[in-house]
């Protein structure tokens, strides 16, 4: 895969300077929101039964980043979460593993204990997650105690505020740090698409996230109010569609907060399948940031196993 | 499309609707033969299979009903308009109940997909008929002077491309303000206005107000000619619209006609190109492109053509043609064997003049009747393609550099019905929609219907609006 | 053209008028070099009238169609303002018309003044008229979804009239205003008998700030002149209040080769223009444009705009 080096190569020198790098973005193509609005519902209609739902739950069940960001999050908690990512369903082993579990810096080593010899990736907010209203170096700090911790993954949160004041080189800056403290983990970055907005603005900092060498671009946090669209989701998945055609650079996409149930999941799975098309059909370029998500995945799992509907009480509550 | 996620089949049930072998003409209330007998068969287009066999009208039965229509307006046209709406209510409801079968059966007689009728087709016929029963009772405040009165007996001749819903174009505003009407579908799709008939005895319609007359063009010739219609009204080719407007010349008969297009889609430099590629395709490829307002010339400015155009084909690659019941089917088939070898000559007359045509990789149903979606490129204003209407699947990719050749070419057709404009510059688009001449604009959106909205073409488009308080012109004596 | 002065036994030697055609705001003579001529209700000679030829009628056309990207671009303020002016001319050239249509239809002075102020008064009507059309046959729409659209009526593009046979000047001025006051371009062909009235509306027309071209006047046989334009292609619409029931029926089915717009012969030709005009002369010669835009989405889904 090429790197990011080769991304900055492909568009010239746009992130040169404070002045290129908004000109850049204020040139990027508008968004008409109801046309956006329109197809992702549209797409929303697709139908997707039996082999095509199996296949889907699966994949999804594969996708989910099991998270858990709570105040009141304890060990205990964090063991429970991870066991329920390494077997989600203890009646069928032919289940996935989820790809990863989510948690806080401090969490990151009970995780990584429980998963550990699964494959399961731990991946860690950081950088003052869900504000990211703190010091540049309390915000590095935050990311290198957690990939000392052992994140795989690290989620950080851009400067709202500095990308709303325009302060587009800020903004990259800081991603441009994080990313190097986060060494070999991957950087997925989280825009909180419900405080950009706008449409022109998710799409602008698509781009600016994936010039300074995100992994990942998410939609948000799960703390605000409007989280992961259908719709939001479809641009970013436009932004990085278009990113690689231009730079052979492939980057992934997280929808999180807000996808609760298996038709919310297949429909942007067909988002996906549709958009940026089937090299993003795949744990490593497409998550899903959720939590009661995966039980609902389960249900509808055993229902096409079985043939009859299940219920709470048969998947487990962690 | 990707073959990870290979969609499974997700066919709609066929058993919603139950067809009968045989209809009958529907004349002062009742199912009737044919007085000479005669009968045609009505096909679904994606398999050939034969659905069903309708009573064809003769000159005789378009006489019967016309009588019919003409003894049902005394009383209907003397209704209370309060009385006439509710009419009109109880047909939109139970058009709303019935929708599925309807959705179905349309998908089946016309050959496109049942997205398109369940999604678009239906909830357009109910909101039509809902929103001109509101008017029947308002007639004084449409702005045509007190008590406007109705015309009589209006001839309805309607196509094969949305036949209920065009059947609600047409009856709707008929009804409403006191006309009774017999109304012929076309050929090739009878079936949902046989049905409709059915909507209207249920609906408890007096006999006569609404008469339905299944036959070929000879039929609808002989409902235009018949001394006794007041009102002509009629959408379908250009060229039968010119022989209709010459048949009533000299007569008092009021006309309006709803004909061909040659829609020009322009996206300038500054297009959010994402929605302007989803507009292209809903623009050229709904209804697999038999729309006559679709935006079958692409009139892409050149300095992003490259881009535009290497968006546009990966889109088109994702595009399902298949089954049309699938619900998952994008492109359905072409209605007929007639017009599709309408569109394969026309598309290859583009291919003789040097444009240069790309299909995405697309297998075809070996039964039925069907076109892959086609696009051509190096179309200039002198291209066939580029100035005839296809009626099919296709897309002629033009360029231009400025805003003015913009407009002058999208201009420079005989027809002027519909026009697209793609940019996000305010001002722009109110300048380049003023200067187009075609009755119906979009602006960063395309095909887009609605009851309370005129719709109707400049120049050989045809004349008279349908839709909205404008509609209400057709059927009133002003 | 012969008054009497009652003091002189010799009589002033009159200036005669070469009545000419009116065309693209200029004043030529027919391209067949012909005329006809004109009599008075008793037979009696008033003067010799141009007799259009074909290519007459299409250089009107192309006159016509020159003139209708800038009129029908004028603001509705600006039209309005020009035919008032239309109508403030004619008041000032009252007695010549009054004179002209008396002549032209047999009528007594205090009569056919009726009919001039009647007609100076019909200007003043439609220029009233060109800034409120649109608000009163157009308007948004209230569509069911996130659009807005608007409806607006537009000038139908360039209009063939046959003026009324009879009414000479108040029935020509009933058909002629309507047409421009939304901003079509007009080929008038007066009527065959009484054309002078019409052929002095093109001097004044000349002299009214009206750009050339947005009306020609077209004096000749009727028939002649409207058989072509009836099948001009680049004719967009056609006013038959000037032709008989055989003769409409004809230029009707001309003019579907290329679906003008038509507007059948009233019921009596002499249809009474003395009657409030009305808007349908008007509204006969407009188009409706519906143009659609997105307005963001209706609900609060976070990024609404």
């Amino acid at each position: 895969m090429p790197t990011t080096a080769n991304a900055a190569h492909a568009l010239g020198d746009v992130t040169a300077s404070d002045s290129t790098l908004r000109r850049f973005l204020h040139g990027l193509p508008g968004v008409d929101t109801v046309g956006l609005e329109a197809r992702a519902a549209s797409l929303g209609t697709r139908s997707i039964k039996t082999t095509a739902k199996a296949y889907a739950i699966d994949l999804a069940i594969s996708m989910v980043d099991l998270t858990t960001l709570e105040g009141a999050d304890t060990p205990g908690k964090v063991r429970a979460l991870g066991a329920k990512a390494v077997r989600p369903d203890p009646t069928d082993r032919t289940t996935p593993t989820t790809a990863a579990v989510c948690v806080y810096p401090d969490m990151v080593a009970v995780a990584k204990e429980a998963v550990a010899g699964s494959g399961v990736k731990v991946a860690s907010v950081a950088t003052a997650f869900p504000a990211g209203r703190a010091a540049l170096g309390v915000k590095l700090a935050d990311v290198r105690d957690a990939v000392a911790a052992g994140a795989d993954e690290i989620d950080m949160v851009i400067d709202r505020g500095a990308f709303l004041a325009g302060n587009y080189m800020k903004v990259y800056d800081e991603i441009i740090a994080v990313k190097e403290a986060s060494g070999a983990a991957r950087l997925k970055v989280i825009f909180e698409t419900g405080e950009l907005s706008t449409y022109d603005n998710i799409r602008r900092a698509s781009w600016l996230g994936m010039l300074a060498g995100a992994d990942f671009i998410k939609t948000s946090t799960g703390k605000v109010a409007v989280n992961a669209t259908p719709a939001n989701t479809l641009l970013m998945l436009e932004a990085v569609r278009d990113f690689r055609a231009q730079t052979g650079v492939q980057v992934g996409v997280k929808p999180a907060g807000g996808i609760r149930t298996t038709k919310d999941a297949i429909k942007f799975l067909v988002l996906v399948n549709e958009t940026a098309g089937e090299d993003w059909l795949d744990n490593h370029w497409f998550r899903f940031g959720a939590s009661s998500l995966l039980n609902d995945l389960l249900m509808q799992r055993q229902k096409l196993a079985t043939g009859r509907y299940s219920g709470p009480d048969y998947v487990t509550v962690d | 499309m990707a073959s990870a996620f290979e969609y499974a089949p997700a066919p709609e049930s066929r058993a919603v609707v139950d067809i009968a072998p045989s209809y009958g003409l529907f004349i002062d209330g009742e199912f009737t033969e044919a007085a000479d007998g005669r009968v045609f068969k009505t096909v679904s287009p994606s398999t050939e299979e034969v659905l069903s066999e309708v009573a064809q009208a003769g000159t005789e039965d378009v006489d019967r009903a016309v009588r019919a229509a003409r003894k049902a307006f005394e009383k209907w046209s003397a209704l209370p308009g309060s009385e006439r709406a509710k009419y009109l209510f109880r047909i939109a409801r139970i058009i709303q109940e019935r929708s599925r079968e309807l959705a179905v059966l349309e998908t089946l007689d016309n050959g496109k997909p049942i997205k398109e009728t369940r999604d678009a087709d239906l909830p357009l016929v109910a909101a039509h008929f809902f929103y001109y029963a509101g008017w029947a009772d308002k007639l004084d405040h449409a702005g045509f002077g007190a008590n406007p009165r109705p015309l009589g007996v209006a001839g309805q001749v309607i196509p094969w491309n949305f036949p209920l819903l065009m059947l609600a174009w047409k009856i709707a505003p008929a009804l409403a303000t006191g006309n009774t009407v017999v109304l012929k579908p076309a050929e090739t799709t009878p079936l949902s206005a046989l049905f409709f008939a059915d909507i209207c005895r249920q609906a408890g319609l007096p006999k006569g107000v609404v008469n339905i007359l299944p036959g070929y063009g000879d039929t609808g010739a002989a409902l235009v000619e018949h001394p006794d219609v007041n009102k002509v009204a009629f959408t379908g080719s250009t060229a039968v619209g010119k022989a209709i407007a010459r048949q009533v010349a000299g007569t008092k008969k009021k006309v309006t006609l709803e004909l061909g297009g040659k829609g020009a889609n322009i996206v300038f430099d500054d297009a959010p190109i994402d929605q302007a590629v989803e507009g292209i395709v809903t623009g050229i490829f709904f209804n697999q492109g038999q729309v006559c307002c679709a935006g079958s010339r692409l009139l892409v400015q050149e300095s992003i053509q490259d881009e535009l155009l290497d968006s546009l084909k990966r889109r088109l690659s994702t595009l399902r043609l298949g089954d049309p019941l699938d619900k998952n089917t994008d492109i359905g088939a072409i209605n007929s064997a007639e017009q599709l070898s309408r569109i394969t000559s026309l598309v290859e007359r583009g291919e003789a003049e040097g444009a240069e045509r790309w299909s995405p990789a697309c297998e075809l149903p070996s039964a039925g009747y069907w076109f892959a979606p086609t696009l051509f490129t190096n179309v200039t204003q002198a291209h066939t393609i580029a100035r005839d209407e296809i009626f099919g699947p296709v897309l002629s990719v033009l360029t231009f550099r400025t805003p003015d050749e913009a407009v002058a070419k999208a201009n420079n057709s005989q027809y002027g019905l519909s026009a697209g404009i793609w940019t996000e510059k305010g001002s722009r688009i109110l300048a380049v929609a003023n200067k187009l001449r075609a009755g119906v604009v979009w602006s960063n959106t395309f095909n887009k219907f609605d009851p309370t909205s005129p719709f109707g073409g400049y120049k050989e488009s045809g004349f008279g609006r349908e839709g909205g308080r404008h509609g209400l012109e057709a059927y009133l004596d002003v | 053209m012969s008054e009497k002065t009652e003091k002189t036994e010799q009589r002033r030697l009159s200036v005669f008028k070469t009545y000419k055609l009116y065309v693209g705001g200029k004043f030529p003579r027919s391209e067949s070099g012909r005329v006809y001529e004109v009599t008075d209700s008793k037979g009696e000679w008033l003067a010799n009238a141009p007799l259009s030829s074909r290519k007459d009628a299409r250089d009107a056309v192309v006159a016509a169609r020159k003139a209708f990207g800038g009129w029908s671009g004028a603001t509705a303020y600006n039209r309005g303002q020009i035919l008032y002016r239309v109508a403030e001319m004619l008041e000032g050239r009252k007695d010549q018309f009054v004179r002209e249509v008396a002549d032209a239809e047999g009528l007594s002075k205090s009569k056919a003044a009726v009919q001039v102020d009647a007609a100076i008064d019909r200007w003043v009507w439609y220029a009233g008229w060109t800034d409120k059309i649109a608000q009163v046959v157009g308007g948004g729409n209230p569509v069911a979804g996130p659009f807005f659209n608007l409806s607006t009526p537009e000038p139908t593009g360039v209009v063939v009239v046959l003026a009324p046979q009879k009414s000479s000047f108040l029935g020509l001025v009933s058909v002629v205003a309507p047409v421009i006051a939304t901003g079509n371009t007009v080929i008038v062909i007066a009527s065959e008998k009484s054309p002078l009235p019409a052929l002095s509306l093109g001097e004044v027309l000349a002299t009214s700030d009206l750009p050339g071209g947005v009306v020609n006047v077209l004096s000749g046989k009727t028939a002649e002149i409207a058989t072509p334009l009836a099948a001009h292609q680049d004719v967009n619409a056609i006013d038959l209040a000037g032709a008989d029931d055989v003769l409409a029926k004809e230029l009707e089915i001309a003019a579907a080769d290329n679906l003008k717009r038509v507007v059948r012969p009233q019921a009596v030709d002499n249809a009474d223009y003395f009657a409030n005009p009305g808007i349908e002369r008007l509204t006969a010669f407009l188009e409706t444009k519906t143009v659609w835009h997105p307005t963001g989405a209706l609900g609060a889904s976070g990024s609404s705009y």
